[in-house]
């Protein structure tokens, strides 16, 4: 087990150093760092004195140690486009991210769990069946496409909910800024949230339902029918427990997602989040924001994956046998 | 004869399973009609949104037809340039297929040949491309393709950059995609290569290439051609993301994304047709790709559900 778990934690170290090496060569030698930095009517000698002091001179290995280093205390340079250091920039943008991703997963795993476990109980009645056939929608329709869909139904038609910005946001400590206290927060947050998790609510939603249904037909089940007891204990004290495993995983899993796809999302509804700093990024071909970017979110995922790893396996206890020994198959 | 063959097609059970499921019929339809149409769209369309010359500035913003203040002449109204939105979305249509078709081909290409090496080789090369793949898995297929763009939209030029910027696109979303292929090929090599057959050609002395061209890839591509279905759907949705977040194709030449993305502009004036036509579009697009992909993976290959 302990090899396991040291295994895993070396694979995410490699995954974050290659990460970091993608994103080293491409601040480095993608394009020159010094044009982008400097107009045109710099001349040579300059060009080349601010060569030697950004240490661009040196070996490939010095550098790359020296952006690793620089990267792990937040530095990414200064922006290209915007002429501000991307360590600032980042912590202007980070809450707003978070705290939609954050509603999203809230709100795709309670409706997702409570959906999954109505359908599941109730297999046959038509609103099951409204259910089932509206979260296909979830599925196979582009986020942006039900983003535009909500803004035109809720905002344009019916004008209650606003398409744009996070509302009214308030500064609580530091640096961190929240939406989620003022009324023109929660109303801006609901149309973005939703579209932001429909499909990991979708996902929830299904899975949730499939594990109960199978479940339900389980010898322990209809033991505890037999001894009597009532529907409620049975399905939600009894059968639920076991259909929430696979939902940690997926929600752990899909929070990953869920930073990637608040890019389109915050596109959508102009949400001023690290996603649309990174769009911007990509348009200016802005290099320090896109590997500042890339870094972090790279570093997301590392860290959910390993977390729902470990987690997955103290939860099921099967695993600790079976991984001990495949380890390297996987 | 022919009619034997045609009696052998009908009575088959992929024909009755066809038949017998209306949604698939319907969608068959569907796509059948959305593929003539982006076809012929140069010969079908009833203007050239692309002429500047056809194009009359006074004609902006026409609502549709059956609309106060529409014509017959553009049946869904025009956009912002007079362009008719019906003849864009025919353009858009082909645009969409185009990159959604040629990324899956380059997605199964790269996935099919490392899945069979990795399969059939084995080894710390198996490890290493499944490793890869596993990495790459983890990772939202939009946001490498986007990452893909966006380091090609850095490194090349920017007119060079659009030119070519239809060919960037491809190639990002079809190496987003490969892993799937690569997983799905490799099991299949792994199954195949331990059968009599390649046994007794590997000792009639057949090259080991020979023998992964010759005999396992047609063995191995069933599953493969139906998760391509639902890649191709799939890769239309990130085309369409892509572009719809500005850096897909260039408006010059839009697909149904671009079309939304310009359109979103004027959904507040009241201009909802130029972009509520597009998103139905793309939506019939990806819906009926999608119910014969979910059709074929019930019918072939009941297995990777």
């Amino acid at each position: 087990m302990i090899f396991y778990i040291i295994n895993r934690i070396l694979q995410s170290i490699a995954v974050m150093l290659v990460t970091a090496f993608v994103c080293f060569i491409l601040f480095n030698y993608v394009g020159d760092p010094i044009n982008n930095m400097v107009g045109q009517e710099t001349t040579i000698q300059d060009r080349e004195a601010l060569r030697e002091q950004l240490g661009l001179n040196d070996p490939t290995v010095v550098q790359f140690f020296r952006f690793l280093r620089n990267a792990a205390q937040g530095d990414f340079g200064i922006s290209y486009r915007l002429q501000r250091p991307v360590k600032d920039l980042i912590p202007e943008r980070l809450p707003a991210t978070l705290e939609l991703v954050f509603a999203s997963a809230v709100l795709s795993v309670v409706l997702g769990i409570l959906l999954g476990i109505y359908t599941g109980l109730n297999q046959n009645t038509w609103v099951s069946r409204a259910i089932l056939a509206g979260s296909l929608a979830g599925v196979s329709l582009p986020t942006f496409v039900i983003g535009i869909l909500l803004i035109y139904l809720f905002s344009v038609t019916l004008g209650i909910l606003p398409s744009y910005g996070r509302g009214e946001a308030v500064q609580i400590v530091g640096w961190w800024t929240t939406g989620l206290l003022t009324i023109s927060g929660w109303k801006a947050i609901i149309l973005p949230s939703i579209t932001l998790g429909l499909y990991q609510l979708t996902l929830i939603l299904r899975i949730v339902r499939a594990e109960m249904m199978e479940v339900l037909l389980t010898d322990y089940i209809k033991f505890a029918r037999a001894r009597g007891l009532t529907d409620r204990v049975i399905n939600f004290g009894h059968a639920l427990k076991n259909t929430l495993i696979p939902v940690i995983t997926v929600t752990g899993l899909q929070v990953g997602s869920l930073i990637a796809f608040s890019i389109i999302t915050e596109t959508v509804f102009q949400w001023p989040g690290m996603g649309a700093l990174f769009i911007q990024a990509v348009h200016f071909a802005d290099i320090p924001i896109m590997v500042a970017y890339l870094v972090m979110v790279a570093l997301f995922f590392v860290t959910i994956n390993l977390i729902v790893d470990l987690l997955y396996f103290l939860v099921d206890p099967r695993l600790q046998i079976d991984r001990g020994e495949a380890g390297g198959q996987g | 004869m022919i009619s034997g063959w045609l009696k052998r097609i009908i009575d088959h059970d992929i024909s009755y399973s066809f038949t017998h499921s209306p949604v698939t019929v319907l969608s068959a339809l569907m796509t059948l009609i959305i593929l003539v149409s982006s076809a012929l769209a140069p010969v079908l369309t009833p203007h050239d949104p692309f002429n500047p010359a056809s194009l009359d500035i006074m004609d902006a913003f026409t609502p549709p037809a059956w609309v106060d203040g529409g014509t017959w002449k553009y049946p869904l109204g025009t956009d912002d340039q007079g362009r008719d939105i019906l003849s864009t979305i025919m353009f858009g249509n082909r645009i969409s297929l185009i990159v959604g078709f040629l990324s899956v081909i380059l997605s199964i290409v790269i996935g099919v040949t490392l899945g069979m090496v990795s399969g059939y080789i084995g080894g710390w090369l198996d490890a290493l491309i499944m490793r890869l793949a596993d990495a790459q898995l983890t990772i939202p297929s939009i946001l490498i393709a986007l990452l893909v763009d966006g380091i090609a939209r850095v490194s090349l030029p920017r007119e060079l950059h659009d030119e070519i910027a239809i060919y960037v696109l491809i190639f990002s979303i079809g190496i987003a995609a490969w892993p799937q292929y690569a997983r799905v090929t490799r099991s299949g090599t792994m199954v195949e290569k331990n059968k009599e057959y390649i046994a007794a050609a590997r000792v009639s002395n057949v090259h080991p290439v020979m023998i992964m061209l010759r005999h396992i890839i047609p063995n191995v591509m069933g599953p493969n051609l139906v998760l391509a279905t639902i890649g191709v759907a799939l890769a239309i949705i990130i085309e369409a993301t892509l572009s719809f977040l500005g850096v897909g194709v260039p408006p010059t030449t839009p697909s149904l994304g671009t079309l939304i993305r310009i359109g979103n502009e004027f959904l507040f004036s009241g201009e909802w047709w130029i972009t509520i036509f597009p998103v139905v579009a793309l939506i019939f697009l990806v819906l009926s790709v999608n119910l014969i992909g979910d059709w074929l993976r019930d019918t072939f290959n009941p297995k990777l559900r």
